[in-house]
């Protein structure tokens, strides 16, 4: 079984987003970018399906290709996830930011070319927060979707995932080809050891232009401006329980 | 104009996530339907919300489980009729929504927190770090609403309900659920939520500690991502960029230190308490009341405290 990994270049998760004073976007100049967190552990579950670890049966995936879709640096993202265990990559390079519908367009023309039997990827980038290429590339392929997944099972042509929803766990089997979106819980990532980022530099990465794929990747959404949030109003250090319940009741929420 | 509002239901009354959509939707504009999937009793709730034009309703189990190919095959037909189809930013709405919209072959718009007209809407980025004003250029938007930032419309309507025809999956099969049983608030609807983090150090504590207290304040139970990694809460009670959102009248944080990922979920409390030892833990920045000091000893001071 073949699986397709699709991984995101993001600002790293423990950096603070500062808005630019022009309103025009998130400064991400001289920032710590690193893979989308949901993508780590998307590729993690790949590599587990092909070692065989946990309750995958050992090869029930043969091979990983890595993709992803932006500027000439994303190569580092896809070298991480050679490092971590994938077969080969490929880079989409885009210098603009793509939007989630342009990126699942592009994705089902990788889809239609590579015909993998799974698509693995995060419930969400972190930077955008839209939660939504999964689903989208899923219905472009007329393929089932399972979202969320805390836990995956392969076995006999179908995918039986634990989905964390609202109010706790729902358990649905999907008939490959499939898309499945990945959660925190799914697995811890591993960390590529220095033996496999060596190795991960000679791993090929195939690398082409938007252009190549004959794709409408036209923005529908125009960014008008990007702002700070409201600022909350610096708060007080009470000395004891009882100093707090007195100022939460005059603050009428007691 | 003409919006469709996709209900979240419960499978015998509509949540309060619905209401709070209304209110979005009447926003756009005065002509808001609302379609319940699955479950003819919480069609007859939603016939109740005031300003809904009529109520459609779908029956099929596949949609009563929420499964995606079928709603997808089932709105987007109807989605015809509409300039736009808004639905809450649930993790169903979520799940299903983007499947919609590429169908339509439009952009998606998750997770808004204002509407300003009938195609430009404000939603957070970046781990709510920044919020993107965004206009788009499709003909029909298809819309997730953050439920807590707009109110929840009132009761006393009377719709007309209607059923319109519904569509199955065959390639995804609904096996099985386990849901949390709780009789305290649901998380995303309380108006005071009591959340506790690593501190714990252990379920047993976490149960021992936070729900007495929550339940001393009529509150809902909340957990930062690391008390749930750690296995002391339920996935569920995750409060966070990538769990619930919420904001409470009251949020207190007990031993959670304030990670950009938790402080996305809760910053727009009316009222935050930190209780935490680490004088210089991030939460002290956003808290409106903070009490340095273990919470082995405050929590049992604050539980006498509130008598």
């Amino acid at each position: 079984m073949k699986v397709l990994v699709p991984v995101k270049r993001v600002i790293d998760y423990n950096v603070k987003a500062r808005v630019k004073a022009d309103q025009t976007g998130v400064d991400l100049a001289n920032v710590k970018m690193s893979m989308n967190p949901f993508d780590e552990i998307a590729v993690e579950e790949a590599v587990r399906l092909k070692e065989g670890k946990e309750h995958h049966a050992a090869g029930t995936a043969s091979e990983i290709v890595a993709v992803s879709i932006g500027v000439t640096q994303a190569q580092e993202t896809i070298r991480t996830a050679l490092a971590m265990g994938a077969d080969r990559g490929l880079l989409i390079q885009s210098d603009k930011d793509l939007e989630p519908l342009a990126v699942a367009k592009l994705l089902k023309a990788v889809v239609d070319e590579e015909k993998p039997d799974l698509v693995l990827m995060g419930k969400q980038s972190i930077d955008g927060d839209n939660n939504a290429v999964g689903q989208m590339l899923a219905a472009l392929l007329g393929w089932p979707q399972a979202t969320f997944a805390g836990k995956l099972v392969v076995a006999d042509g179908k995918a039986t995932v634990t989905r964390e929803v609202d109010g706790g766990l729902q358990t649905l089997a999907v008939t490959l080809p499939a898309v499945v979106t990945v959660d925190l819980r799914l697995n811890t990532p591993r960390y590529a050891s220095l033996p496999n980022i060596m190795k991960a530099k000679k791993k090929e990465i195939a690398v082409k232009a938007v252009a190549d794929y004959g794709v409408d990747v036209a923005d529908r959404l125009k960014v008008v401006k990007v702002t700070e949030p409201p600022k909350r109003s610096a708060g007080i250090k009470v000395a004891d329980a009882a100093e707090l319940v007195a100022n939460l009741k005059t603050a009428g929420v007691l | 104009m003409a919006v469709l509002v996709i209900a979240d239901h419960d499978g015998s009354s509509v949540r309060d996530t619905t209401h709070k959509t209304v209110t979005a939707a009447l926003a756009l504009s005065s002509d808001v339907d609302v379609l319940v999937l699955g479950s003819k009793a919480a069609a007859d709730a939603a016939a109740k919300i005031a300003g809904v034009r009529k109520v459609l309703f779908a029956d099929g189990a596949d949609l009563g489980h929420g499964l995606a190919e079928a709603v997808e095959a089932t709105v987007v037909p109807l989605a015809a009729g509409y300039d736009a189809v808004l639905s809450p930013a649930t993790t169903d709405g979520k799940n299903f929504m983007p499947r919609i919209a590429a169908k339509l072959d439009v952009a998606p718009i998750s997770d808004i927190i204002e509407v300003l007209s009938s195609d430009s809407f404000v939603r957070p980025i970046y781990a709510g770090n920044a919020l993107e004003t965004v206009q788009s250029s499709d003909a029909k938007k298809v819309i997730t609403v953050r439920p807590t930032a707009f109110a929840a419309a009132a009761e006393g309507g009377s719709a007309p309900v209607e059923s319109v025809a519904s569509a199955d999956t065959d390639k995804a099969t609904f096996v099985s659920e386990e849901m949390v049983k709780s009789d305290r608030p649901e998380l995303g609807a309380a108006k005071i939520v009591v959340s506790g983090g690593r501190a714990m150090g252990s379920a047993e504590e976490f149960h021992a500690v936070i729900e007495p207290l929550a339940d001393k304040l009529g509150a809902a139970v909340g957990a930062s991502r690391a008390a749930v990694d750690a296995g002391y809460a339920p996935n569920d009670y995750q409060v966070g960029q990538t769990g619930k959102v919420v904001a409470p009248a009251l949020y207190i944080a007990v031993g959670i230190s304030g990670a950009i990922q938790h402080l996305a979920g809760m910053k727009d409390s009316k009222i935050i308490v930190a209780i935490n030892k680490d004088a210089d833990a991030p939460i002290f920045q956003v808290a409106d009341y903070g009490l340095v000091g273990d919470y082995k000893t405050v929590v049992p001071e604050l539980m006498a405290a509130l008598g």
